[in-house]
């Protein structure tokens, strides 16, 4: 009767704990369905009133209430798209330094010296750059990109230190430890025997880093940069800083301009009229969406490659 | 033949090199911010820093231990919510989901959440919390940063889970040990080194959160000890007085951005210590 009656309540405990794990992961559905949801509605009024508008539309006058999110989308795919060209040379050369071509004794420091580089709050990037970088770059290397390439309109724009082109480098600085983790953890999946057979056949460190171990993780070092873009796009505090907040768009990247997640940080708390308001949560929809879709196919491409890279 | 030779031997040793420099390049920006927050930082820390309110405009001196509070709190809020939820949904992941449908659609969500624009989070905490219950407040701050810290704590929870053998449940459930203890004294048990460092790891990642604070626990120039009033955070305050035009506000800043980067450093290279002791 006793053990019957342990039976019992185990079997209750049993149900009770798996409940509970079973409702908290069901919460992540949830949540995500959630913040949909919740966007959605907030955004509404100005999903109304823009319609389509306002996806190409470059108002945005607070004022008389008319508002446009092209610029916004504008900065933030610009800026993230700079960044991944300035971060992925040097993220897979940190990530062929840290699995090819570093003794052993040197890999665990540079790697986690590269993984202190991430953990550093986003807003101390933003306040660096501002009180360090921007003054540098306006002094020393805005003036010679205006002399020396001036001739290519997208290396124009006043030598402030402050524009669509810092925001972009920052924002490659930081995605630099994001990529370079995750290729260094692709680049380590590569069976060894493909690696040998390079050397044995006499090709040099080099050739067989770029004509086996590259063309071996390509659908995986795609993922790698695609969630570096994901990151890129979202990151706010370093941009803000940064990139001017100007609501003009302009092709000289020298020039201020602004993202989505600047204009949300800048003026969100200064928004009065519901419209306003509107307009700027629907800003926020319009990034999250974008984000969903870069993060899901980063993820299919990472996936995908570890399942073949397993076999 | 000898010039294809010493060409590709060439071509080996500049790509070297640049792979190098690419190394060579991200710890100098490491060091270099570093740097300049250690040196800017330190002469704004003293006891007042500590101790006092901030100061109006222009006036010297003050510090900023509303701010310390308010951080403290609310990332102590956050971790109480994130963490045992957390936990739990890993728990489901490692020990009861594995490869169902369900456990593969929470595993991706969780990853795209993890990467997921933190300022959104605060515009959608905003509309939940702020919006309808009429004010800023420290609980929104901390649910906002309790969405950030979940999917982080879920998958190191569950990773770390799935490092405990199978037969070792085998044998605790052979000994007639119910399910549920097993997961919770023989499972987590063996868990728990590598949690607790995932669980570090978010908590110190949250602390420097600042998007998701801005619209939520706003700000606040003066003590405060009630959860549903705008609170002032170390992150936010760098945020206003590093745009504000005043050489002291500045001068502060520096010196909130070297706590919490302090901070957020040490805890980082602890967890990576007894990740490595582990190993």
């Amino acid at each position: 009767m006793q053990v019957f009656d342990r039976h019992k309540s185990y079997k209750i405990g049993d149900a009770l704990f798996k409940g509970i794990a079973y409702f908290f992961a069901l919460s992540v559905i949830v949540l995500m369905a959630l913040i949909f949801i919740v966007l959605l509605k907030e955004s509404w009024l100005s999903i109304k009133t823009f319609g389509f508008k306002f996806l190409y539309s470059t108002a945005w006058d607070p004022v008389s209430g008319d508002f446009g999110a092209l610029p916004a989308i504008f900065g933030t795919i610009v800026s993230s798209l700079i960044a991944i060209i300035i971060a992925l040379p040097i993220s897979l050369g940190i990530a062929i330094f840290l699995t090819e071509m570093a003794p052993k004794w040197l890999k665990g420091p540079i790697g986690t010296a590269i993984e202190l580089l991430a953990s550093i709050p986003s807003i101390i990037y933003g306040m660096w750059g501002l009180f360090i970088l921007a003054p540098l770059l306006s002094e020393y290397v805005e003036p010679y990109i205006i002399d020396y390439l001036g001739f290519i309109p997208i290396f124009r724009g006043a030598p402030m230190g402050i524009g669509m082109l810092p925001a972009a480098f920052i924002l490659a600085i930081m995605i630099i430890p994001f990529i370079s983790s995750v290729a260094r953890d692709i680049f380590r999946m590569v069976p060894p025997i493909l690696k040998e057979s390079g050397y044995g056949v006499g090709a040099t460190k080099w050739e067989v880093i770029s004509k086996v171990v590259i063309p071996y993780t390509k659908s995986g070092i795609i993922g790698a940069v695609i969630l570096g873009l994901g990151r890129a796009l979202g990151e706010t505090m370093a941009v803000t800083f940064l990139i001017g907040n100007s609501h003009d768009i302009s092709i000289a990247l020298l020039d201020p301009a602004t993202s989505i997640s600047a204009t949300l940080a800048n003026e969100f708390t200064e928004a009065v009229e519901d419209i306003y308001l509107s307009s700027l949560i629907e800003l926020g929809l319009i990034l999250f969406v974008i984000t969903f879709i870069v993060l899901g196919l980063a993820k299919i491409l990472i996936n995908r490659f570890s399942y073949t890279g397993r076999r | 033949m000898d010039l294809h030779y010493i060409k590709r031997k060439a071509i080996n040793l500049l790509a070297l090199a640049a792979s190098l420099l690419s190394a060579v390049f991200g710890i100098v920006f490491l060091f270099w911010i570093l740097k300049d927050v250690l040196t800017l930082g330190m002469p704004a820390i003293n006891a007042s820093f500590f101790t006092e309110l901030p100061t109006p405009a222009g006036v010297e001196g003050g510090g900023l231990a509303n701010a310390i509070l308010g951080t403290l709190m609310i990332t102590v809020i956050a971790t109480a919510i994130g963490v045992p939820a957390g936990i739990m949904a890993g728990t489901y992941l490692s020990e009861y989901g594995r490869k169902s449908r369900v456990a593969s659609v929470v595993r991706f969500l969780a990853d795209i959440l993890v990467s997921a624009p933190s300022i959104v989070i605060g515009v959608f905490v905003y509309a939940l919390l702020v919006k309808p219950f009429g004010g800023f407040s420290a609980i929104a701050g901390s649910v906002a940063l309790s969405i950030i810290m979940l999917p982080v704590v879920i998958r190191t929870a569950e990773e770390m889970l799935k490092l405990v053998p199978d037969s070792t449940r085998e044998a605790a459930l052979a000994l007639g040990a119910p399910h549920w203890m097993v997961t919770v004294k023989v499972v987590y048990r063996g868990a728990i080194r590598g949690i607790t460092t995932g669980v570090m790891l978010a908590v110190a990642r949250v602390s420097g959160e600042t998007a998701p604070l801005l619209f939520t626990s706003f700000n606040n120039s003066f003590w405060n000890f009630k959860l549903t009033e705008p609170t002032a955070t170390l992150t936010v305050t760098i945020f206003n007085y590093a745009l504000g035009p005043y050489e002291e506000w500045h001068q502060m800043a520096w010196g909130a951005a070297f706590l919490i980067t302090a901070l957020v450093l040490f805890v980082t290279l602890i967890s990576r210590v007894i990740v490595r002791g582990k190993a």
